[in-house]
């Protein structure tokens, strides 16, 4: 049990910093890196915060000391689905927006081509 | 039919052995029509060879797979006001000869779109046997969608009236587009038409759907299907 919180820490230590790295060197934007810090700060705060909380979760009436992380992990595993699904469409809408891009370019380059066509036709 | 008002629309992908050799053909047998090649960021000297053989060419930046290619050249013809735009595949398997029979049957039926099929137990290249498989599965698929049978869905021979054109310059399937297409006229309450063609075997190269791919190929179709479906308005009228 406790090896496998020490893991969470390191993996939320390892996540976090990964975030601000990317951050950095502008592999990802402010605005979506804010929930993956987010779940990476809640994923260091639960897996260290477990052990303090035992006793009032025994209190509360869980019969084993890993059901409340069992269900903080699943807390933590759903809010990274979570954030898959919004990358995702933030990816879906960025590549249509891309797609009109380029053929709004494309055409642009098409009727400048043209136009250059018919200049040095007349001239 | 007015030549003047018709495009004839070639996407082209790594195409630099077939593609003069198509243009060529579609100028000499259509000499007043105008042909659009473009070309989806080739790798290779497509473009050039497309220009040299006299086409107009749509150069996109980035490569965008064969909807986004085949909407840039339906954007642009939408733009410089074409009636009407015919598109044929750039490895040589459509016959441009065949092209003014697709046009008549678009003016005189009134439809949105005529496809070039390939025609059953005629002359002509007839296409493997796991692709007539493929395209039996989306006939009985298409069929209760349609309202009506379908002979060849997968058929990139296609002819489109500006009606068709101004929806597909905004609204078009972006990967393996022509069986979606059907669904997206048929959400429109656009009509189709069908013509046999003889279909002729590749001038050059291979096809890009690979054993493999051709999985994803039916189960990319199959969702995009299912989509368009749920985005019916009303149901979908019996022609």
């Amino acid at each position: 049990m406790q090896l496998l919180l020490n893991l969470l820490t390191g993996f939320g230590i390892f996540l976090f910093l990964v975030v601000l790295r990317s951050l950095r060197r502008e592999h990802i934007r402010v605005e979506h890196s804010v929930s993956w810090l987010a779940a990476s700060v809640a994923l260091i705060a639960i897996s260290l915060l477990v052990p303090l909380i035992d006793p009032g979760a025994r209190t509360a009436g869980m019969s084993r000391a890993s059901e409340l992380s069992d269900a903080l992990l699943f807390i933590v595993f759903a809010i990274a689905l979570w954030i898959g699904y919004r990358s995702s469409r933030v990816a879906s809408e960025l590549k249509d927006m891309n797609i009109t891009l380029t053929q709004r370019v494309a055409i642009l380059e098409f009727q400048i081509r043209q136009l250059h066509e018919k200049e040095q036709a007349r001239s | 039919m007015n030549a003047a008002r018709t495009l004839i629309l070639i996407p082209a992908l790594n195409e630099e052995e077939s593609i003069y050799r198509v243009v060529r053909e579609a100028r000499e047998v259509l000499p007043d029509f105008d042909v659009l090649v473009v070309d989806d960021c080739s790798g290779d000297d497509t473009a050039n060879r497309a220009r040299g053989a006299g086409a107009r060419v749509l150069r996109l930046p980035c490569h965008l797979g064969l909807g986004g290619c085949v909407q840039a050249g339906y954007a642009l013809a939408f733009e410089l006001g074409y009636q009407t735009v015919v598109r044929i595949d750039g490895d040589g398997q459509h016959d441009p000869r065949d092209i003014p029979r697709l046009l008549e049957r678009l003016r005189s039926s009134g439809c949105e779109m005529v496809i070039g099929v390939r025609a059953k137990g005629g002359a002509g290249f007839q296409t493997s046997l796991i692709r007539k498989a493929g395209i039996s599965f989306f006939k009985l698929l298409l069929r209760p969608i349609l309202g009506r049978p379908v002979a060849d869905p997968t058929s990139g021979f296609v002819a489109v009236n500006r009606r068709a054109l101004e929806v597909f310059s905004s609204t078009f399937p972006l990967e393996y587009p022509e069986i979606e297409t059907l669904v997206v006229l048929q959400r429109r309450r656009f009509r189709f038409e069908e013509v046999p063609c003889a279909m002729r075997p590749r001038m050059a190269g291979r096809s890009s759907i690979t054993a493999i791919r051709s999985v994803y190929y039916v189960l990319h179709v199959l969702l995009g299907v299912f989509v368009n479906v749920l985005r019916f308005d009303g149901r979908p009228r019996r022609t």
